[in-house]
């Protein structure tokens, strides 16, 4: 189809020269020209949220954004949450309260609350849920990923005001 | 003072213990299908039918073939010596002219219907040159609804290949001197599990061994594989089939697919790799749909409403082609319709009919979500039309403890129905009084009084699980103390390694996070059958358990010898052989154990090499669990939106080998349950163009639809089929929502019998609602 142009994406603090199309979305750039396959393809037209990502500090819909798009900017994905092997709060949280099962929508969740936890440490439990609904899980009936979600925060806000 | 002969003590069975299938997962190291590549792959696009149902004159790929980088483009001509894909479960006698071949041939029968596929060295590429390929179709009258009378699905066949029939009594005789009859014409709605993940075959032929690899595999490899193989004319030691992990099952995913076997016939014959990545819209137009079926059913009762016969015609819509599981869904419908009441009399009829829509299968708890909704909505139209309390009459019709076993004369996937065990009134006091009933009447009724429109409903059921016939396990300790189980079972993500792991831990006496489960990979394996039917904690557990148990006697025999003491003073606790009798004392570890027992080692004396066994399990018996929903829903009157107030779910498993898996298994399934109730639908237009075709018109519950579900998980009746009593917990969620919900918003409306139709979705709430109005005013109920 039309001209590739090389173009460099930041992902997790790395950076990736890659060679893409225009039209080359975001999420199989990350996927395949830099190889972070943590983040999922659900939908590719935005609704189910698996490819969430977080561009420059905001979730983002990582199959409706083309990678041209996101030149420029820090992506970060699911790779980058844990400490080498050492998971994180969240991460944590979502074992502990049993909010995965199959774990294909798991990703796009951690990075869904990641980017709004980190904006809002103190958002309150209604308004979590409403964020949450912008995501698909056809796994867990969202019961234990609502407990996770709310236990890493309330973690989270401890350890901040500790 | 234990024994080695004494029951292991519990550590890790019937606990809520974290999952060992989450890390990798968390942490974005998971290999589900799209995340497999091979150097120099290609990938295939399908081109798929635009018709519902045509005469395909010609197709032309010369343009998709002109293309820069487009490998080879594929007709029916080119894989017509390959056979359609046969049945798995349920084969019937006058199926097999209606089983799917790998693309159409004379006719296409469904918009998606496989017609040509294109390889390329770019999926982009690939899907590009897809669109170039021209279609020349005559477009034929379709065939999209199974309740009217069977059309042609080719000349001299009709749309109407079988009458599955089940039955036992004198029907006829009860609804000669009943007291009353009640009928009810009943319809779910055509939705599926849709998985998150979409399908995925990575298939790659290694000439170097002669063998063909298909990775992305899932439910039931090693039946796929013998498919595969006899399919392509294969030995089947010559495929092998690896699983990855799997972003839901529910039932469709992991059956074998024309794309599937596309993949591998095109990687054996290209000598590439050859990769295949659904996206959302074939998704929803190609894999398997469920659950579609219309029922007429009518109940023989006496004047105290209790049930002298039932009757049953069900009309399935399988869409357009017979795909693996054969009859399995109108079949379990049939079968299972009676649930949990004395029946004394019983006739069931379910034609199996053709659409020219997608094809059919599974979705958890397969004909018993549906069946449930008939049963329970008519036991409801039972209480109305003699006037009774729906849980009253729900008692008067229970098969009673005492009662167990009890052999309901029918059969189905192979197996006589034998309830195994239950206690199905005592669950259903506990769920009433955990919402305490009697109060939560009475609130409702007060809130309705003052002009709201809310409601509750109750539903019973049985389910089934633990499907045999076999499963063999083989667990090992290494060398250096870890333990490896290999299963021909399957995960589809519900957390088998963890609970098989938890098992072993308990019949070996190690910590179950020292065992690594492998499963799905036909290599390391001859046996398996995989993931479904909830068979698994049921049939592999056993296995596991025989295994873990022969493993542990062969420790403690050796141990013996090299402490120099006798067996019978000997346990394996975490990982160590020890005194029983002593708290202090030398030990030996299971490491050191299987070192003596290396081939080369002296200390061996004769014994097989390794510390390793292997255990099979039989059953020919399915087994039964049960349980109870109760919903509270109240209906909006000018939107006609339900909401769920309150949910409940009691469910018997027998025993509970890791009680938050189980309710997490019980809530997801309420959640696929909900979505099926109240807004799932796959819909088509009157020349069957699927209007269903993206996530904003197939609508998934959110976390904001779904109610904050309670679970009740009771053992009271532990499977006497297997030693450790287990039943499965994977579908009990889903099977009775519709069932339950249905009857809240009859509740709410305050009119018995109103909900007949599955989803309930608000515009048919509102057409409820004002027929609800016009029958106040006439006084002509719906269902007589």
């Amino acid at each position: 189809m039309s001209e590739r142009s090389e173009i460099k994406l930041t992902v997790n603090g790395r950076t990736y020269a890659v060679h893409v199309e225009p039209r080359r979305t975001l999420v199989d750039a990350i996927r395949e020209d830099c190889g972070q396959t943590g983040t999922h393809i659900g939908c590719e037209h935005g609704v189910c949220g698996a490819c969430t990502v977080l561009v420059d500090g905001a979730p983002v819909r990582s199959c409706l954004m083309f990678a041209v798009q996101a030149q420029g900017k820090e992506i970060r994905t699911v790779e980058s949450l844990a400490n080498g092997d050492e998971l994180n709060t969240l991460q944590r949280a979502f074992m502990e309260h049993h909010g995965l099962q199959c774990g294909f929508c798991t990703p796009g969740f951690l990075m869904l609350v990641t980017g709004v936890l980190e904006r809002e440490p103190d958002i309150g439990d209604e308004d979590l849920v409403d964020i949450l609904s912008s995501n698909l899980c056809r796994c867990t009936g969202y019961q234990n990923i609502v407990k996770a979600v709310r236990a890493a925060a309330a973690e989270l806000r401890l350890r901040r005001t500790a | 003072m234990a024994s080695p002969t004494a029951k292991p003590k519990a550590k890790f069975v019937g606990r809520s213990v974290t999952r060992l299938e989450d890390r990798p997962l968390l942490m974005g190291r998971g290999r589900f299908a799209a995340d497999i590549s091979f150097a120099q792959q290609l990938h295939m696009r399908i081109v798929r039918s635009n018709f519902a149902h045509g005469r395909l004159r010609s197709v032309d790929a010369s343009a998709a073939l002109a293309t820069p980088g487009v490998y080879a483009v594929w007709t029916a001509a080119d894989v017509a010596d390959i056979p359609p894909i046969d049945f798995r479960l349920s084969r019937i006698e006058g199926l097999e002219p209606y089983r799917q071949r790998l693309f159409a041939t004379h006719f296409v029968r469904y918009v998606g219907e496989p017609v040509a596929a294109v390889f390329a060295n770019d999926p982009y590429l690939a899907e590009d040159a897809a669109e170039l390929v021209i279609l020349d179709v005559e477009e034929l009258p379709s065939v999209l609804s199974a309740n009217e009378p069977p059309g042609e699905f080719e000349p001299g066949r009709s749309t109407e290949p079988a009458i599955v029939r089940k039955g036992y009594g004198d029907v006829d005789a009860a609804f000669r001197t009943a007291h009353a009859i009640v009928a009810a014409t009943l319809s779910i709605g055509r939705h599926s599990g849709v998985p998150l993940e979409t399908r995925g075959a990575i298939a790659r032929y290694d000439a170097a061994r002669d063998v063909l690899e298909l990775h992305g595999a899932a439910k039931v490899p090693h039946w796929n594989r013998d498919q595969i193989a006899r399919m392509l004319g294969r030995p089947s030691a010559s495929v092998q089939l690896y699983e990855g992990h799997v972003g839901g099952g529910f039932g469709i995913r992991g059956e074998i697919y024309p794309e599937d076997v596309l993949t591998c016939a095109a990687a054996l014959r290209m000598r590439r790799p050859v990769k295949w990545i659904e996206d959302r819209r074939e998704h929803l137009i190609a894999a398997n749909h469920s659950r579609q079926q219309q029922h007429r059913v009518r109940a023989a009762v006496d004047r105290n409403g209790r049930i002298l016969a039932l009757e049953d015609q069900i009309f399935y819509d399988q869409g357009a082609y017979m795909r693996t599981h054969a009859a399995t869904v109108p079949d379990l419908a049939a079968a299972m319709l009676p649930g949990p009441y004395r029946i004394p009399a019983y006739r069931a009829s379910a034609h199996i009919r053709l659409t020219n829509k997608t094809p059919c299968g599974t979705y958890r708890a397969p004909g018993r979500f549906e069946s449930t909704f008939v049963r329970e909505r008519l036991l409801d139209a039972i209480a109305a039309k003699l006037d009774l309390d729906g849980v009253e009459v729900r008692r008067r019709n229970l098969i009673a403890e005492h009662e167990m076993p009890y052999a309901r004369g029918l059969e189905t996937l192979g197996t006589d129905i034998v309830l195994d065990s239950g206690d199905y009134a005592k669950l259903l006091d506990r769920a009433l009084e955990a919402v305490e009933w009697p109060r939560l009447r009475e609130t409702l009724a007060a809130r309705r009084a003052a002009g709201e429109l809310v409601g509750a409903g109750v539903a019973l059921f049985v389910e089934k699980s633990g499907l045999g016939p076999s499963d063999l396990v083989k667990v090992g300790v290494n060398a250096d103390g870890m333990v490896e189980v290999v299963s021909g079972s399957a995960s589809v993500g519900q957390g088998m390694e963890t609970v098989i792991a938890q098992i072993c831990a308990d019949a070996l006496g190690v910590d179950y996070r020292k065992i690594r489960v492998t499963h799905g990979q036909t290599d390391l394996i001859e046996f398996g059958m995989g993931a479904f039917a909830s068979r698994v904690t049921v049939m592999t557990g056993e296995a596991t358990r025989i295994a873990a148990s022969a493993v542990k006697a062969k420790a403690i025999e050796v141990a013996a010898e090299l402490l120099q003491t006798s067996a019978a003073l000997l346990d394996v606790v975490d990982g160590e052989v020890v005194r029983t009798d002593t708290a202090s004392g030398p030990s030996v570890g299971l490491g050191a154990i299987a070192r003596a027992l290396t081939p080369g080692s002296k200390l061996r004396h004769g014994r097989a090499p390794g510390l390793s066994a292997e255990g099979w399990f039989h059953s020919n018996h399915m087994n039964y669990p049960y349980g109870v929903h109760i919903a509270v829903t109240r209906v909006d009157p000018d939107t006609g939106a339900v909401e769920i107030e309150r949910y409940l779910v009691a469910y018997d498993v027998g025993k509970a080998v890791n009680p938050m898996l189980i309710e997490g298994q019980i809530v997801g399934g309420c959640a696929q349950g909900i979505g099926g109730t109240l807004l799932e639908e796959f819909l088509y237009d009157d020349r069957g163009e699927p209007l269903s075709v993206t996530f904003a018109d197939y609508l998934m519950p959110t976390v904001r639809e779904m109610p904050a579900v309670e679970v009740i998980i009771s053992e009271d009746a532990p499977s006497p089929l297997n030693p450790m009593g287990l039943k499965g917990a994977g579908e009990g969620g889903a099977n009775a929502v519709g069932a339950a919900i249905a009857a809240a918003i009859d509740d709410a409306l305050g009119e018995p019998n109103a909900v007949t139709e599955l989803p309930v979705t608000p515009l048919r709430v509102k057409r409820l609602m004002r027929q609800a109005a016009k029958q106040r005013n006439s006084k002509q109920p719906n269902i007589s």
